[in-house]
């Protein structure tokens, strides 16, 4: 049996707005193994995000416990926190959130510049491949603002393969995009999962994508309301369309 | 983070808005300007004031009336009368004082001195031959008093150049005569010019002899009826000898006046007297270099508003840098390094414009009408430099830790 590489157990998260507690996790359990992809679902304001920031130790829960790959990260500081997320968990924003006046090479330098990555041309080197990986190896040079919605984000999933995580989140990463580019980017998402044994957790409103995965988790109001798995999960397609197996 | 790449992006993240932080550099820069600039007219006007000392021998001693313990080279000395002419005359005897080369004794009045309808208000000072050569003076025209002046008490003067200027203008005074508190005397010599400014002059002064300011002009006695001097001029044989001559001259004249306990005289020396002023006018050139610090603090409060403006506007840029693993140490580094990067460029630009500046001015009449030499030093060039690194660590530090204390999501969030 597989060590859990996400384990949450009652965890909630209570936003103070002045007077009022808005509630956005109400005591969430769930467990993901590694190398598991998993889609996450709910309508808006059902938590997603939250729970997703808490498990890429953006944010700590306001109660309960969470373990990361065997680590309490419940009890931990700061600097431990900013650690784990240089070197365990990559995350991909719906919005690419890419530093616009640096080349899509910087950019996906930029983690390797907080951890202990070797010299500038290692870093470059190591840059390269994450661009080569997700399709980009000629645009290594072109900075955000020359890159199509889909390219950025490929350039964002570089970003967050870089430094060779066990753990990739994607908070509605084709949130952004349309459905041609959206399919792309979810076939490399599986394609990283099933060759590379890497844990995948994507946030998606896209039943289409949800349907791709073998286990898809609802959540409603704070709370995970459904966890099943997807004995036939469907492979995303470039082109659109049911595939044949 | 290592160091270079840290330079590295906090000079890329400056060139950004490039106006900006040329603005804002200017702000150190113009501060650095003035402090350099007034420094080196400060150390300039000191260099000259003490100079113009050393010009007149710096081995020199100066005995004085008064306890030596009094305090301050120009302080309460000079009130008491004990120092006599025969006091002076044993100083210059060589079995007892082997280190003094010269003795020149010195009393001094004030004077109105007139010739024909021009008049002025000095100071005269009654003197002997070794005054010339003790005090480092030469003559212009004419000749100095003589033994025989001494002798016989002669009125004869010799006037400081700016006082032969004032009562003569361009005519020849040697050979004319002049009433000193009413009294007639002959011009029998122009001293050379010593240069001043006008806090200190040493050309403003008539010279008579000894005697002649003695029993002419002054009224003072002891009760024995001794010959009383407010000044004794002791030139030393050399510089090594200072110690050992103000031991003999002090033996000599506890001797003379029986003293058991505290000395009734004081003797300093030349030496002292430059530390002393120098004290002084250090004085006055940190004074100004504090002033020039106003405008640097004023630069300072620049970097901290830009700095302020820049976290806030890459409030989003510091999310993502927090999300891809930079701890809050990183962060904090990342912002003090842009905002001393501004201080030190325009520490190093306003150090260079300084230099430029001090040596534009240099011998232009900037105080008191004289030519001013500035003295630019490698010291304050280093200290102007490690001032406004500092400027930027002190103003930079509150914004950085602003950047710093930003939570990864909420930071993310904004736009
Ligand atoms: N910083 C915050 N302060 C206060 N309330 C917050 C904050 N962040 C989230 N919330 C609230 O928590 C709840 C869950 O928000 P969350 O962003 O997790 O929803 P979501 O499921 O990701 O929605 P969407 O699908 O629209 O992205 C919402 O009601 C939201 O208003
Ligand atoms: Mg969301």
């Amino acid at each position: 049996m597989d060590v859990g590489m996400i384990e949450l157990r009652e965890v909630t998260k209570t936003y103070r707005m002045g007077s009022v507690d808005v509630h956005a996790l109400r005591g969430v359990s769930l467990t993901v193994d590694r190398g598991e992809m998993v889609a996450i679902m709910g309508p808006s304001g059902s938590g997603k995000s939250t729970l997703m920031n808490i498990i890429g130790c953006l944010d700590v829960p306001s109660s309960g416990a969470f373990i990361l790959d065997g680590e309490d990260v419940g009890n931990l500081g700061d600097g431990r926190l900013a650690e784990i997320r240089n070197q365990k968990t990559g995350f991909v924003f719906q919005t690419y959130n890419l530093l616009p006046r640096l080349t899509a090479q910087a950019n996906v330098e930029l983690p390797l510049l907080y951890g202990n990555y070797g010299s500038s041309g290692n870093r470059r080197r190591l840059a390269e491949q994450a661009l080569e990986r997700v399709g980009l190896g000629d645009r290594v040079h072109h900075r955000p603002p020359e890159l199509s919605g889909g390219q950025q984000q490929r350039v964002g999933i570089a970003r967050a393969l870089v430094k060779n995580p066990s753990l990739l989140l994607a908070d509605e990463p084709t949130g952004n995009l349309d459905s041609q580019s959206s399919e792309e980017i979810v076939a490399l998402l599986q394609e990283l999962n099933e060759e590379e044994g890497l844990t995948v957790v994507i946030v998606t409103h896209e039943p289409d994508i949800a349907a791709s995965t073998r286990r898809v988790i609802v959540t409603r109001d704070g709370l995970v309301i459904q966890d099943e798995p997807n004995d036939d999960p469907r492979r995303a397609n470039p082109f659109g369309g049911p595939q044949e197996e | 983070m290592s160091p270079a790449t840290l330079l590295l992006t906090a000079l890329s993240s400056l060139a950004v808005n490039k106006l900006r932080a040329g603005l804002t550099l200017l702000g150190i820069v113009i501060g650095i300007t003035a402090v350099i600039t007034l420094m080196a007219i400060g150390q300039g006007v000191q260099q000259s004031i003490t100079q113009r000392i050393e010009s007149l021998g710096t081995n020199l001693l100066f005995v004085r009336p008064g306890e030596s313990n009094q305090g301050g080279v120009f302080g309460g000395q000079g009130s008491a009368s004990t120092l006599t002419m025969e006091d002076a005359i044993a100083i210059q005897d060589p079995v007892f004082t082997p280190s003094v080369a010269a003795v020149a004794p010195e009393l001094s009045t004030t004077g109105q001195i007139v010739a024909g309808r021009s008049n002025t208000s000095t100071r005269v000072y009654g003197v002997t031959p070794e005054y010339l050569k003790a005090r480092n003076f030469d003559l212009s025209s004419g000749e100095f008093v003589t033994p025989g002046h001494v002798d016989s008490a002669s009125l004869v003067a010799v006037l400081g150049s700016e006082v032969a200027d004032t009562l003569f203008g361009n005519r020849e005074p040697t050979g004319q005569t002049v009433r000193i508190n009413g009294r007639q005397f002959e011009v029998i010599g122009v001293l050379e010019s010593k240069g001043g400014n006008r806090f200190f002059s040493l050309d403003d002064q008539v010279l008579v002899p000894i005697t002649t300011a003695h029993h002419r002009l002054s009224s003072q006695r002891t009760a024995q009826g001794a010959f009383n001097v407010q000044t004794i001029n002791v030139q030393v044989a050399d510089l090594d000898r200072m110690d050992s001559a103000i031991r003999e001259v002090a033996t000599v004249l506890r001797l003379r006046h029986r003293i058991t306990g505290e000395d009734d005289f004081s003797i300093t020396s030349q030496q002292e007297t430059i530390e002393t002023l120098q004290e002084t006018t250090g004085t006055f050139v940190v004074f100004l270099g504090a002033i020039a610090s106003i405008s640097l603090l004023v630069g300072g409060i620049g970097i901290m508003n830009i700095m302020l403006v820049s976290v806030t506007e890459r409030t989003r840029e510091i999310g993502i840098r927090k999300a891809m693993g930079a701890k809050h140490r990183d962060i904090l580094l990342q912002f003090v390094a842009e905002a001393t990067l501004l201080s030190l460029g325009g520490g190093g630009v306003g150090v260079l414009t300084g230099i430029l500046l001090s040596w534009a001015l240099n011998g232009r009449s900037l105080l008191g009408g004289q030519p001013t030499q500035t003295v630019f030093s490698g010291e304050v060039a280093v200290m102007a430099l490690a001032v406004s690194a500092g400027i930027g660590l002190f103003f930079g530090i509150y914004p950085a830790m602003r950047a710093a204390r930003l939570h990864p999501i909420e930071a993310l969030r904004s736009e």
